[in-house]
This record gives C-alpha cells, sequence and structure tokens, in this order.
C-alpha cells in the first residue's frame, strides 16, 4: 500500500490556454474548440489521434457530450470531471494515470468553464436540496477567516496582515500585466488595491481572484514517446490529490492558518517527485491564490515559508517574479481570471510555457528545471487539495 | 394545586425611537421605545426563545404533555407552528402541540387552557405588531414572546392558580382579514364604552369565583387592545395604584398576544410568596385570572428577567431599517441568487438537528459533532454516538468574518466559527450583533431564529449571538 506516484511515465506534449476574461461573445463550444485545437497545434497532431479524453468543468455542462458535441468526436472515451475549484487538475490526473497505465497512447485533458453568463457577482453554485442548515457564506467570506486567525496566532496586526495581502495582489497585477491571455493585464498600485470596497471580512474587491470564462487543455503521451511530437516535453514527475475529513469547522483544534490537506498533499508530491527542499528546488510555483491570505498561508504550507514568516517572505518580495522562487508568474487566480475548470490546467499551462522558456516578457531564468502547480477546491478546514510537479528533464 | 412551575420572557433586542417615526413621517408619535424583532425573527423563533428559557428553570423531569402556541400573526396557517416550538425544544414526538391563534384574546385563552389541563402543559405567546408607518399600532405596538409551564405537580407550583372568569361580546373595536399587513380600529370611545363594563363584569365575577377582594391584590396585571379602556378600568377598579403593574409601553410597547404573559412575567421575577396577583386581559370582552404565589417562588430564578432584557436592548434601530425589516419597504437586493428553498424531506431527517440543535459524542473518544455524525472525526469510529442538544451551551469565536456580499435580508452577512464549551465546533450565522465588535474570543449563546424564507417555506435554524442572559 501507498502512493507510488508515476514520475516520469508520462509527458505533457502540447498545450492550449484561451484568454480568460468576460467572453461576452464566446460560448463554452467555442472556448472548448479553442484551447482543443490550440493544445493539439500545440503538439503538432490533430484532434483525431487522440485516443481519450477527460473534460473539467464544475457547472458549465455535463457529461462527455460537453466536449464531444462541439469537438465532434468519434465514438470515443470523454469523461466529465468535477472537484470544485480543482476541477481542472482532476481531469489532468486522471489522463495522465490513464495514458500510465497502458490503456491508452494519446489523451487530452481539458477544463471550461462560463462563469459570466450567470448575472451574479462572484461564484455561484447550486447546492443539492437540504435542511437549510449550512452556513450561507460565500467563498471570499469563508476564505477571509484565515486573516484575524492568522493574525491572532502570530500577532501581526491587521493593519499588517492588509499590507501583505494587498502585496500579494500588487504582485499577481504585475505579473498579470506582462501576460496577454491575463483577464487583467494591467499594474494597480497598492494603494488603490488596499482601498478598495470591502467583500468580506479585510478583502477587499483585488483580494479576489477574477470572475472569468476560459479553456485550457494539455496532451498526454507515455514519457518514451514524448519526443516524437516535441524536443520539449514537459515531464509528469508528481501527481498528488487528497480529500480531506472536512473536520476544520467541527474539531477546535484546527486554526484557521494552514490547509491540512495541503499540508499532506505536498508531502505525497515531493515524495513522488524526489523533492527535499521545494523553495531551493523550484524554478517556479502556481498556487490556488484564490483571495490573497490563500496564497499567504499556501507559502507556508507548501514548505515554502516557515510558519508564521510566510508574512515576511511576501513583504520581503521572495515570491516576485524575480525573486528567489517566483510565485504566480501568470498572474495567477487573481489576475489571470479564474474560470473554474480550467484554471489547474493554466497553472500547468504557465509551467510548461516557463519550462519550455517561452513566457516571453515574464520569462524566469534561474537555471532550475522543476515546477509546481497547486490548485485547491472547498474552504479552510474543508477542502480537496492537488498539487503536480512536472519538469523538463527525466529521470537518469 | 395547579398552577404555574416556570416561566419565560422574551424581549427582543431592537428598540426602535419613536421619535425616529416622528422625524421621518412629521408625525407625532409619542416619546420612549418599542421593542423589534428582528429581520431574522418571527413569533415562532420567539416563542422559541421564551418556551426554551422556561424549561431552562422547570423542575427536573417535567415534560410537557401538550405545547399552546398562541399569536395573532403565525408564520404559518394551515400547517402548526407549535410543532417547531416542540421540535425546538427537543421534546421528541409524544404531545400534543397545537395552534390557538388569530386573535390577541387567544392569548389568554391558551394560557387558561393550559392551567385547566391534568397534565403539564407549556403555553407560548408571540407576538410582532405593527401597523401603516405613521399609524398609532406601529408606535404604541411592541415584539415579544412569554411561555408559561403549568402543572399540578405539588410542590413544584410557584404562583397558584385560583380561578378565571370571562365575558365576551360581539362587536368590531378592532380588526384585520387573513394576509393583511395591518388592523383596523373603530372609533376609539367606541371600544371604551363597550369594554368598560365587560370588563369589570368579568372583575367581579372572577373574584366572586377565587374568593378575592380587590384590596387584597398585590399586582394588578392589566393590558388588551384597547389601552383607553384598560386604563379607565383600572382606575375605576379600586385597586391601590402602587400594585398596578408595570405595561412596559415607554420601553416595549404593547406586544398583542404575548403582552399579558410579559407583564406577568415581570410581576412572577419581582413577586413575595403568597401575593395575590389578578391579570385582566381586556380584547372582544375580558378575561380575568387571579394567581397566588407559593413559597416555592421564593427560590425560583427565571433565566432572565423582563427588566434585564429591557435594559439589555439596542436602542438605535434606524426607521428604514425597522420598515424593510417588517417588509414594508422593498430594498434592492445583492446581485447573488435567492436562496434556495429549504427541502422538506431533508429537514424532516435533521429535525433533531435544525430544530433542536443536537449534535452528536463519540462514546468511545468523546469528541463532540454538530451536526451529528455517524463516524467519528477524530477516532472513525462508525454508530457509536450519543446524541446531545447543545442549545443552552455557551461558546467562543474562534473566528469570524463579515461577509458583504452573500444573501441576506438584512446585510452584511456576520459568520463566526464557534467553539462549544465542553467540545465541539460549528461555524454559524451570527445575529443581534454589532459587526464592528465581533472579535476572536468572544462569547456567544445560541438563539432560534429564521434565517430567511424562499418560495414560501420558512428556514429555522440557530445562530450565534454575543452572550446577552444575565445567568
Amino acid at each position: 500500500m501507498g502512493s507510488r506516484g508515476i514520475c516520469d511515465r508520462v509527458a505533457i506534449v502540447g498545450m492550449g490556454c484561451t484568454p480568460f476574461g468576460e467572453h461576452w461573445d464566446r460560448s463554452v463550444d467555442d472556448m472548448l474548440v479553442d484551447s482543443a485545437n490550440a493544445a493539439a497545434q500545440s503538439a503538432g497532431i490533430s484532434l483525431d489521434q487522440l485516443d481519450a479524453f477527460w473534460l473539467g468543468t464544475m457547472g458549465s455542462g455535463v457529461s462527455g457530450l460537453t466536449l464531444s458535441r462541439p469537438l465532434k468526436i468519434d465514438y470515443k472515451p470523454v469523461s466529465r470531471n468535477e472537484n470544485m475549484c480543482a476541477t481542472g487538475s482532476e481531469s489532468f490526473r486522471n489522463a495522465c494515470y490513464a495514458v500510465a497505465s497502458g490503456a491508452y497512447d494519446m489523451a487530452m485533458a481539458i477544463g471550461v468553464e462560463k462563469l459570466k453568463d450567470s448575472g451574479y457577482s462572484g461564484l455561484v453554485m447550486a447546492p443539492p436540496p437540504n435542511d437549510g442548515t449550512p452556513a450561507s457564506v460565500t467563498a471570499p467570506a469563508q476564505f477571509s477567516m484565515l486573516a484575524p486567525a492568522y493574525s491572532n496566532k502570530y500577532g501581526v496586526a491587521p493593519e499588517k496582515l492588509k499590507e501583505v495581502m494587498t502585496r500579494i495582489a500588487w504582485k499577481n497585477h504585475k505579473n498579470g500585466a506582462l501576460n496577454p491571455r491575463a483577464q487583467f493585464k494591467k499594474e494597480v498600485p497598492m494603494e488603490v488595491i488596499a482601498n478598495s470596497p470591502l467583500v468580506a471580512g479585510p478583502l477587499g474587491i483585488f483580494d479576489c481572484s477574477g470572475v472569468s470564462d476560459g479553456s485550457a487543455a494539455a496532451i498526454i503521451v507515455r514519457a518514451e514517446d514524448a519526443h516524437k511530437y516535441t524536443d520539449k516535453p514537459v515531464y509528469v514527475k508528481a501527481l498528488s490529490f487528497v480529500a480531506g475529513p472536512a473536520r476544520g469547522p467541527m474539531e477546535q483544534d484546527y486554526d484557521y492558518t494552514t490547509f491540512e490537506e495541503v499540508v499532506a498533499s505536498a508531502k505525497d508530491a515531493y515524495q513522488q517527485a524526489g523533492i527535499t527542499n521545494p523553495r531551493n528546488e523550484l524554478a517556479m510555483a502556481e498556487v490556488h491564490d484564490c483571495f490573497t491570505p490563500t496564497e499567504l498561508v499556501l507559502m507556508e504550507d507548501l514548505g515554502f515559508s516557515e510558519r508564521g514568516q510566510g508574512w515576511q517572505d511576501v513583504l520581503s518580495g521572495k515570491f516576485d517574479l524575480n525573486g528567489e522562487l517566483p510565485v504566480n508568474p501568470d498572474g495567477g487566480l487573481k489576475s489571470f481570471g479564474h474560470p473554474i475548470g480550467a484554471s489547474g490546467l493554466r497553472m500547468l499551462f504557465e509551467a510548461w510555457l516557463q519550462l519550455r522558456g517561452e513566457a516571453g516578457k515574464r520569462q524566469i531564468e534561474n537555471g532550475k528545471k522543476l515546477a509546481l502547480t497547486h490548485n485547491l477546491g472547498g474552504a479552510p478546514g474543508e477542502c480537496v487539495s492537488f498539487i503536480s510537479i512536472v519538469g523538463t528533464e527525466p529521470a537518469a | 394545586m395547579a398552577g404555574i412551575i416556570a416561566y419565560g420572557a422574551y424581549v427582543p433586542y431592537n428598540r426602535l425611537d419613536r421619535g425616529t417615526i416622528s422625524q421621518a413621517l412629521g408625525v407625532p408619535a409619542g416619546k420612549g421605545t418599542r421593542a423589534v424583532a428582528s429581520y431574522d425573527e418571527d413569533t415562532t423563533s420567539m416563542a422559541v426563545e421564551a418556551a426554551c428559557a422556561a424549561m431552562a428553570t422547570a423542575p427536573e423531569g417535567v415534560t410537557p404533555a401538550s405545547v399552546y402556541f398562541s399569536t395573532a400573526e403565525p408564520a404559518y396557517l394551515d400547517k402548526t407552528n407549535a410543532t417547531a416550538i416542540h421540535a425546538a425544544l427537543g421534546l421528541g414526538h409524544e404531545a400534543l402541540a397545537v395552534d390557538m391563534g388569530g386573535a390577541v384574546r387567544s392569548g389568554a385563552g391558551a394560557l387558561r387552557a393550559g392551567l385547566d389541563s391534568r397534565e403539564p402543559t407549556l403555553v407560548a405567546l408571540a407576538d410582532i405588531r405593527t401597523g401603516l408607518p405613521g399609524s398609532g399600532d406601529e408606535a404604541n405596538g411592541g415584539d415579544g414572546a412569554a411561555a408559561f409551564l403549568c402543572s399540578s405537580e405539588p410542590g413544584q407550583v410557584i404562583a397558584e392558580y385560583l380561578g378565571s372568569a370571562s365575558t365576551s361580546a360581539e362587536f368590531l373595536d378592532r380588526w384585520r382579514l387573513p394576509g393583511e399587513r395591518a388592523s383596523h380600529v373603530w372609533e376609539e370611545r367606541f371600544g371604551e364604552y363597550v369594554y368598560v363594563p365587560l370588563a369589570q363584569q368579568a372583575m367581579q365575577k372572577g373574584m366572586q369565583l377565587a374568593g378575592v377582594t380587590i384590596e387584597h391584590v398585590d399586582h394588578l396585571v392589566a393590558t388588551g387592545v384597547h389601552a383607553r379602556a384598560v386604563r379607565a378600568v383600572i382606575a375605576g377598579s379600586g385597586v391601590r395604584p402602587e400594585v398596578v403593574a408595570n405595561d412596559f409601553s415607554a420601553e416595549v410597547g404593547n406586544a398583542g398576544t404575548a403582552h399579558f404573559g410579559l407583564m406577568l412575567a415581570d410581576v412572577l421575577d419581582r413577586a413575595q410568596p403568597n401575593q395575590l396577583i389578578a391579570v385582566l386581559v381586556v380584547a372582544d370582552g375580558a378575561t380575568v385570572m387571579f394567581f397566588r404565589t407559593t413559597e416555592a417562588i421564593a427560590k425560583y430564578r427565571a433565566k432572565s428577567t423582563v427588566q434585564e432584557q429591557v435594559a439589555s436592548g439596542r436602542a438605535g434601530l434606524s426607521y428604514n431599517a425597522f420598515l424593510s425589516w417588517r417588509e414594508m419597504l422593498r430594498r434592492e437586493p445583492p446581485r447573488r441568487p435567492d436562496p434556495e428553498r429549504t427541502a422538506a424531506p431533508p429537514s424532516f431527517r435533521s429535525e433533531a438537528w435544525k430544530f433542536g440543535f443536537t449534535g452528536s459524542r463519540c462514546t468511545e473518544c468523546g469528541a463532540r459533532h454538530l451536526p451529528p455524525q455517524r463516524v467519528c472525526v477524530h477516532c472513525h469510529a462508525t454508530d457509536k454516538m450519543k446524541m446531545e442538544r447543545l442549545t443552552d451551551i455557551p461558546a467562543t469565536i474562534a473566528t469570524f468574518t463579515i461577509d458583504r456580499l452573500a444573501y441576506s435580508p438584512s446585510p452584511p452577512l456576520v459568520a463566526a466559527v464557534v467553539d462549544f464549551d465542553g467540545g465541539g465546533r460549528f461555524p454559524c450565522e451570527m445575529t443581534d450583533v454589532d459587526p464592528s465588535t465581533v472579535a476572536i474570543g468572544q462569547r456567544v449563546e445560541m438563539t432560534f431564529r429564521r434565517m430567511y424564507s424562499s418560495e414560501t417555506i420558512h428556514n429555522y435554524f440557530w445562530k450565534a449571538r454575543p452572550v446577552r442572559s444575565s445567568k
């Protein structure tokens, strides 16, 4: 028994990603056609060559038909995955396992979400019929509960913590300004971020990820076949996914300054990839910055910062694009936008570009060859966490 | 010996200064304040508060065989509201829970029926009183609830029931059609003309039946739907002025069906043993009830006295908040979907949790679970749980948020993760709270509320509020 991983058994040989944003003129079908074709083109294949598909969407469609219909897929397996905000990563993980198992030669993981058609602010999820007792707080409110808990535990004054949150949003907007696909392609001054209208707790509107439409896709083959399609394949080193027992809202010893699920999946992923010092070994990380306090806590959960020190590392610029470990170089959920089902694959898309030296103005040059993506679904104390580690070099 | 063995009162937290009505509408609205049920309260939820307070001070082992609920403002018609009160008290399914409602007078009838019952009976009274903006009913009405546990168990009675008498007459003084938001009243002097003799007649008859005389009355609780008639009856009764009980018109207003209950609770809060209490309710005739306090009242302590609740209210409610809470003013909702309606089968399955705030405790490791679980979150034992009711357990805020995006009938929504004394945690909404004062470590207690209504279904559940009760 154990989580063995599939280190270096599969590789990504093509990726595509639509711009994220308010696509009033594009449907779910349009975005799927765009990202699927972009990925195929990147791998130099036609969509007919694919053997199986994993589609991730939280609410923009049901069943594999959501993909097979617009792409006119001829009688091939298409699974639809859902795992809240980690949906895109979940489709990637399943496609990787399918190829690693030998069942298929070439699979596509594709994610899509159309959030802007609802007409509502923020993310809207319709719960199943229930007894009306779960607290009906919004996602920003749930994540905002991290802030007073972190302040309280580490003695960081709320004003100082707001500065840290602002710094995170400012950095991600700065990175997004260099990204032609990002929803918000501009820098935002710190005072604008800090004074933006409050949404929940200390979170202003600029502390929240962009509500957007978009799609991203990856093509996965066995590692030994990778060079048939590209000179620069990106190998899958680790895939870890955990769902927690949701004990946070139930047990008093959970203190709302960590995601225990992230700690568990990070441990598993580092073991699969043989990483002992993530802060030194990783070229970059894409993390689930759904709200600014989330990114802060993730720095500690992923082992990039010591416990209680993440806020100082943020302020010192350690995670800036030119910092020791760049975090969210593409702008993250904050600036790139967060079309739920697509986000996990969008993170991998940035890893793909950066590791292949194709990230343009935001190219990271630190000589390291591993990248991490982290994707989370749920809320503090009750979430699912996905981590992938990908790299340019297969094990010797 | 039959009588009252326990009681509870509930005065909601918010007060509307009558001056704000004058300012907004340019009409005289009098001095003082009125009590206002919050946006998340209705007569059922307030009755639960009063009933829980009564049951918290009931002698051990007394379980009401019946719950009678009376209000002129029922949350549901065609469906019994007392069943929700009964469920919130965690009394199981073995009882009669019944509404006696529609008119203000029903409250007096419900208490009489409870006192006449041969089995322990809980009588809950609640009302929300309002009128059209600028009306006397709006300014002088009040919201509140009271509950009385009646029993004939010797040694437990704190106020012995001596007898009652009533008069009834058919005439139009005050009326309201089903579905109307406000009542209509006939010319005031006509009501006085009809009521005064009816009340006097009931008083005479009642004193004869109870074998008492007016000069021996130590406390006179006199109230009704016609203030002028009530004043006239008091003035002509020959009662000593100092025994006339406070009617809280300056702080609470007239709480209709529940009002005599609030006044009686206040009298019981202060009464000494062996005192004679007369209760007069003037509504569609008159009803008088006589009680004599026993030695047991010397040791009885209400969970929270009426005076304490009156004193701990929050002044400063704005008139537009009051109007929107009473749905007299429709405001722009947030750009969020309306809440889903509460589904009947899941609510039925979770009755003990949803209404009775009953969690489970693992018998293997002691971990407490809210809501109840089958598998222990701590030791993973399966189906080793015993149920535990947490309505009266105080808690401490572990973390919190002010949600300005969420749907709420009165934004912003305040939510907190609260840790219960003795174990267990639950993230819930907060109420009766100033958002700027919420802090980690703050002490809270649970209160039964109507969270919202969607598609004609009221969603009742528990919220946390800063500790208000004094004991």
